[in-house]
């Protein structure tokens, strides 16, 4: 099962904007990207094309895991605004 | 409320955020209980079970009244090698009452609020706490997106991540080593193949915890509930070994749920829910400050996991009710200062919150050490016993057991396991 099949099981409510927000020329100083490949959610994705990072907010599960995990400290995390985000039914 | 002012404010609606307001209100305080999900539980992921001791001090007819799932009867360890697979499997069938019962946590949360509502709570859910409000150090109020409330007390039951405690100046950034990161299926399946599948009457119910395997070599841990008519199956890893791991947590997950051993126990079941949650296991070392004034932190947010036990909800609703008593002494003081509030920290001392953290406040940086031997070696040599006792083969018995012996020797397993002795009969004896 991939990960977009395991996230189609989820009910979420988009924001409008994202939570989730990092400056983007850090991350282009950044070697390890490690919140690429740490998130439950696939929320990051570097691209080479427009050297910048994709953040796949709607897909968040909020665990907090990437805004830790970032050895620059760059991730800006919090919460999606009330009424919005994911919504666990069987947690 | 007059204008927007109130005794407490409880951020959070979780097994400690309930805890403090059921037991305010009890009391005849007037308590504000807020939650950022649309219902209790809608953020909320646990493994998960809930300890009757605890629960039931806060809720004393739970086991009749409470969507519980099932009582756990029976704990398993399970540990794999790449393809084999060894289980203890503990089952109590005395009649007292269970030690732990599997729920729901969007039912669970969401009964308990009730209950905190139903003994004078003020409930409000879809808010979410932007900020505390702090005038001169100390705590007065909370801004919502909507509106600012202000408070004699504020307690903080944010959760693991708890931003708010990270503000009122009480913690520092948590640690990649601090906290695991866990993942969790739950698969439908009918509750006559559960019971099958776990040699279970209906009403009960098995925890497992699985090592090894795809596991194996770092800090990690499958964990398994079964609920009435679902499995709750996942695994946790630590986000340090996380990072070094060139793997996404989900394909470490389907890994593991490929192993033969794990796959029979979820074979033909539905997925019908992924969700991931973090854990703090960093225990005592990475305790925050837990009150100053106007505020206290209580459960996740205070880091107050017993990593060693897998305990957690228990520890959440007492340090909540050791909060909420405070809070009374507090209001019938009218002092909130830091000084005063210091007694909540004095009750967790006296408690088994501090005194198990204290207790195994070098267990996760001694099991790290020695990962490889827990997680590897043991359930290697623990299946090769089995694979060599049943073996039918041509070759004479003492000859196999020669080989196995020399194995062992070879493997280093005696004196690999004498300071995990030491370590365990300190534990005994320390105080």
């Amino acid at each position: 099962m991939n990960i977009n099949e395991k996230l189609s099981t989820l009910k979420y409510n988009k924001d409008k904007e994202s939570h989730l927000t990092v400056d983007n020329e850090i991350c282009k100083q950044c070697n390890d990207r490690v919140c690429t490949h740490i998130c439950p959610a696939d929320v990051y994705e570097w691209s080479e094309e427009t050297d910048s990072l994709i953040i796949r907010y709607e897909n968040c599960l909020e665990c907090g895991a990437c805004k830790i995990a970032c050895d620059k400290k760059n991730i800006k995390w919090r919460y999606p605004s009330c009424e919005h985000g994911v919504k666990f039914k069987n947690g | 409320m007059e204008n927007n002012k109130i005794q407490v404010i409880v951020i959070g609606a979780g097994p400690s955020g309930c805890a403090s307001a059921i037991t305010l209100a009890r009391a005849g305080k007037k308590v504000l209980l807020i939650e950022r999900g649309d219902n209790a539980g809608d953020k909320n992921m646990f493994g998960g079970a809930i300890f009757t001791q605890q629960t039931k001090e806060l809720y004393p007819n739970f086991i009749e009244e409470a969507p519980i799932e099932r009582a756990i009867i029976q704990h398993q360890i399970i540990m794999l090698n790449d393809n084999d697979s060894i289980k203890f499997s503990y089952k109590t069938n005395s009649n007292e009452i269970p030690n732990s019962y599997s729920v729901i946590r969007s039912k669970w949360d969401n009964w308990c609020v009730e209950q905190a509502i139903k003994a004078g709570a003020y409930f409000a859910p879809k808010t979410l706490v932007k900020e505390l409000i702090i005038e001169n150090g100390k705590v007065i109020g909370i801004k919502t997106e909507q509106e600012n409330y202000y408070s004699d007390i504020v307690i903080i039951a944010d959760g693991v991540n708890s931003l708010l405690a990270k503000q009122a100046g009480l913690r520092n950034e948590i640690k990649d080593s601090d906290v695991t990161v866990n993942i969790k299926e739950v698969f439908k399946l009918p509750k006559e193949k559960i019971e099958d599948r776990f040699l279970l009457d209906s009403a009960n119910g098995a925890g497992a915890k699985i090592l090894g395997g795809p596991l194996k070599n770092m800090f990690s841990m499958g964990f398994l509930y079964t609920n009435k008519e679902t499995i709750s199956l996942g695994i946790g890893i630590s986000l340090d070994d996380l990072k070094k791991l060139k793997m996404k947590p989900y394909d470490l997950f389907e890994k593991f749920k490929s192993h033969p051993s794990i796959a029979s126990i979820i074979k033909d079941a539905k997925i019908i829910e992924y969700s991931s949650h973090m854990i703090p296991e960093g225990g005592y070392n990475s305790m925050p400050k837990l009150y100053k004034d106007g505020v206290m932190v209580v459960g996740d947010a205070a880091m107050l996991v017993n990593n060693v036990h897998f305990e957690g909800t228990n520890l959440a609703m007492l340090s909540g009710k050791l909060a909420a008593e405070t809070a009374v002494v507090a209001i019938n003081k009218q002092d909130f200062s830091s000084k005063n509030l210091s007694l909540y920290g004095k009750k967790l001392k006296e408690s088994i919150v501090i005194k198990d953290l204290k207790t195994h406040k070098n267990s996760v940086d001694f099991v790290k050490k020695h990962i490889n031997t827990i997680t590897e070696l043991y359930p290697d040599l623990a299946c090769e016993f089995f694979r060599v006792l049943h073996n039918a083969s041509n070759e004479p018995k003492n000859e196999v057991y020669r080989k196995f012996l020399f194995r062992i020797l070879k493997s280093g397993v005696i004196f690999k396991s004498i300071p995990l002795g030491i370590f365990a009969m300190e534990k005994c004896i320390k105080r």
